[in-house]
């Protein structure tokens, strides 16, 4: 489904020249939830917005759905490939309502039966019809997700990039929207990249993972041997024993150069 | 806050316009007015405001009814000339043996149009420029803003003058003059705004949805532009009218007979000493409505501009 | 424990707004002994309030009102403005959430930290200095020297985290509030963090008031553990004991989490009860 070859990524030129990304390459099938792993600038939310447009190639392919794509991309492309952001306060329009929010993809793109179409988004991600022209400003942090995902899927694309959808939300909150991540995926056979420091989260979420560090490629490894922290990698390890919480014993065992 | 005790449920028409669930695409835009209105009508001061805008705009489109003699032609040069005000001529007569009350009554409908015109001519170019500038970067940004810093570095009333010269004096060339000038401005207001917006993640969202350039423009960025720009514009409307009853009183914006309100406080310059009220009573005009718009704009900005607000 | 550190008796934290009174905190009570005592809740739960009641940092028009707010056998609430400015910062110290916006971006870390240190100490600008690097020894930085003299927006947010703790260290605090102190930052940066808090609680016998919305950290980090829910505690443990908490939510917020361990799908949600909140 989405093919990355050797790809690049680099901002500024000059003195201000900076790689964000270098040398990353997965692949990923039709189907399957694949994560990004690392803390911040590890160029894990570069790689997402490289495939989508939001960031330079600079070198390598990106290749969806077989089809090499295009700078800019075309229609088609946003047809298939949709993105979910991390801050549901950021990427909702303040002065839109719902209505307007969802109804926006469907106008660009010509789509007929918008009033059917945006009844059945908002069930979809578990809200009624009472929520349809309220603005972002009446709706919780959970809610505003469950828009911004109502507006990714409402195009029917096959792909969804999700960078940190939840590390924005409260924890129980959290939950909701994984659940709903985790059925949507089932329901209606999406791809799913997912970006997070989380590795719990990706773990919960995702078969495979590559976990990042200032821009490279670390480790390819799968959810379940981070489950049995079997990682080659003394980083990957160290990610582990962090996402376990405070260890009162070995002292040493994080100190990473920051 | 999860702990907040329920709040009284209003009823009736409050209670739809606060609704949290609005039902129609209308009601919700009405309740965000409603909402709007209330933080609006809480300041005073805005409210006289609103109020001084509201009777101007009524007694332009009334001033058929209001003014009882007529603002061009005078009375008998002999007996009612300069009379001091009184019950039969409320703010007296002028030199020309006019009722002064009528001709501001009149002058009013001069003042509006210049006002609603040099709004809408300057508003809509600076908001295009600024946000197309803004959003777009790199040379068009360059270069629409070398245009607009040319434009901001002519004094308004020169300029005003200068275009008079040229195209002969008259209120409408007056009022292309103010506009020419008061755009850049707006449009820096815009780009600014443009900047902070361009980066959200709301308008990578909708790029990701495939829009086009114009469509993310007009649809996303001006909206959030415009609120500021309106403020901006309201503030403006003094120094507007002053500029046009400064250019009135060169004798360079509206031509005799007309009752514009800076010609006549021209005129009324020769008796300032003896008749006071030839001059004083269209000056009062001037300084109510200006002052007028200034607390309009103080309020609107309290009630639109997003970073005043919560 | 002897005699408590802080305590806390029926705190209440009112706004009162134009739609009405919120309230924030309603009738928080603890007591707090030289020991890390964390504080856990979901945005809106009042943690960061009651911890800003404390120091007197309630934004207006917030109210704050107790049965009994007292430090070290200090009442809070009545004492004297002058009092509360050289407890503030001297005895009671604070750490924020992000030290972006908690360090002055116009002094070099050194001169703040030293600016600290003089406020509320008697002492020469050699001595403070002294101390200032010290301090920043204390709380791991690579080279002291180096950082005195850098500006807030030169180093890391896990650079810019410690010198911030090391500011509200050099008085030597009895109490540290911590307000989500780690959450703006990496995993592994955070750990460090914590471990430096750990070592001072345990080296100084300062008291910690640990504030966050991270459960697992919480239990992992602290000795005791407050849960809010709508302005009150719910429940009151061992941290050690978290996982037999009775209370429903704290139950919840625990087994919503995804963990490595376990792979539960769905994850169980949090159906809120509204009784929580009476």
């Amino acid at each position: 489904m989405l093919d990355i070859q050797n790809l690049h990524v680099v901002f500024g030129t000059g003195r201000l020249r900076v790689e964000a990304v270098k040398n990353v390459s997965f692949h990923v099938a039709a189907g399957e939830s694949y994560g990004l792993v690392g803390e911040s600038g590890s160029g894990k939310s570069t790689v997402l917005r490289a495939i989508c447009g939001l960031a330079p190639i600079s070198d390598g392919r990106v290749s969806v759905d077989g089809r090499e794509v295009t700078t800019p991309r075309g229609k088609d492309f946003y047809r298939t490939v949709q993105m979910v952001f991390q801050d549901p306060y950021a990427s909702l329009h303040p002065r839109h309502t719902v209505d307007r929010i969802l109804s926006e993809p469907l106008a660009i793109h010509g789509e007929k039966d918008a009033e059917a179409r945006i009844l059945q988004a908002l069930r979809e991600v578990g809200l009624g019809s009472s929520f349809r022209f309220r603005y972002p400003h009446q709706l919780s942090g959970g809610q505003r997700q469950r828009i911004a995902i109502a507006r990714a899927l409402i195009l029917r694309p096959k792909v969804l990039l999700l960078d940190e959808p939840t590390s924005a939300l409260d924890a129980s909150v959290q939950a909701e929207i994984l659940n709903l991540l985790d059925e949507l995926r089932r329901k209606m056979g999406l791809t799913y990249i997912l970006v997070s420091h989380d590795l719990a989260v990706v773990a919960h979420l995702c078969e495979r993972l590559l976990v990042m560090r200032h821009g490279e490629a670390i480790e390819e490894t799968s959810a379940a041997a981070l489950r049995t922290s079997q990682a080659s990698n003394s980083y990957t390890q160290s990610l582990i024993q962090a996402s376990q919480g405070y260890s009162r014993a070995a002292p040493d065992s994080t100190s990473i150069a920051v | 806050m999860a702990g907040a005790p329920p709040l009284p449920q209003p009823s009736g028409l409050r209670a739809w316009l606060l609704s949290p669930e609005p039902g129609s695409r209308s009601q919700a835009r009405l309740g965000r007015f409603y909402l709007g209105w209330r933080a609006f009508s809480r300041n005073p001061l805005a409210v006289v405001g609103l109020g001084v805008v509201i009777l101007l705009i009524l007694v332009a489109i009334f001033a058929d009814v209001i003014a009882p003699y007529s603002p061009i032609a005078g009375g008998d040069l002999r007996t009612q000339r300069l009379l001091p005000p009184s019950e039969t001529y409320w703010f007296g007569t002028d030199d020309q043996a006019r009722d002064i009350f009528s001709r501001v009554v009149y002058g009013s409908r001069i003042t509006l149009f210049v006002v609603v015109l040099v709004a809408l001519i300057a508003t809509p170019i600076g908001l295009l420029v600024g946000t197309v500038s803004g959003y777009l970067g790199g040379w068009v940004d360059t270069v629409l803003m070398r245009i607009t810093d040319i434009f901001l570095a002519f004094p308004r009333l020169i300029l005003a003058l200068a275009f008079v010269a040229a195209l002969g004096p008259g209120i409408e060339n007056a009022i292309i003059a103010i506009a020419i000038t008061s755009w850049p401005p707006y449009a820096r207001i815009a780009r600014a705004e443009t900047l902070t917006i361009r980066n959200s993640d709301f308008i990578a969202a909708v790029k990701l949805q495939g829009a086009s350039t114009p469509r993310i423009i007009l649809g996303h960025v001006v909206p959030l532009c415009i609120s500021s720009l309106i403020v901006r514009v309201t503030l403006d409307m003094a120094g507007i009218i002053l500029t046009a009853a400064g250019l009135g009183f060169l004798g360079l914006g509206a031509q005799p007979p007309m009752p514009e309100w800076g010609a006549m406080v021209a005129t009324g310059r020769n008796y300032l000493i003896d008749q006071w009220w030839v001059a004083a009573m269209p000056g009062l005009a001037i300084f109510v409505v200006s002052l007028g718009f200034n607390l309009l704009g103080d309020g609107l900005r309290d009630v639109l501009d997003p970073k005043a607000a919560k | 424990m002897t005699k408590p550190l802080l305590e806390v008796e029926d705190l209440r934290v009112r706004f009162h707004l134009r739609t009405g009174t919120v309230e924030a905190v309603r009738g928080v009570s603890f007591q707090l002994g030289r020991e890390r005592l964390g504080i856990v809740g979901e945005s809106g739960s009042g943690k960061s309030q009651t911890g800003r009641a404390i120091l007197g940092l309630t934004p207006p028009p917030g109210e704050v009102t107790a049965g009994r707010l007292a430090f070290d056998g200090i009442d809070l609430l009545t004492a004297s403005r002058r009092t509360l400015r050289t407890l503030r910062g001297g005895r009671i110290s604070m750490v924020m959430q992000d030290p972006k916006y908690s360090l002055n971006p116009v002094m070099t870390i050194g001169e703040q930290i030293i600016e600290a240190y003089q406020a509320h100490a008697k002492a020469g600008r050699g001595e403070a200095r002294d101390r200032a690097l010290a301090m920043l020894e204390a709380v791991k930085m690579r080279d002291p020297g180096r950082v005195f003299a850098l500006y807030p927006h030169e180093v890391s947010g896990g650079m810019g985290q410690r010198a911030m703790i090391a500011m509200m260290l050099v008085t030597e605090p009895d109490l540290l509030i911590a307000d989500e102190p780690t959450s703006a930052l990496d995993v592994t940066v955070s750990m460090e963090i914590l471990r430096i808090l750990d070592e001072l609680v345990s080296e100084r016998g300062m008291g910690l008031i640990f504030i966050s919305h991270d459960l697992k950290l919480v239990s992992s980090f602290c000795d005791r553990v407050l849960v809010m829910y709508a302005g009150r505690v719910v429940e009151e443990l061992e941290a050690k004991h978290l996982r037999e908490a009775k209370h429903p939510y704290t139950q919840g917020l625990m087994s919503c989490l995804p963990t490595l361990a376990n792979d539960v799908r769905p994850l169980p949600t949090l159906n809120r009860d509204p009784a929580w909140a009476q």
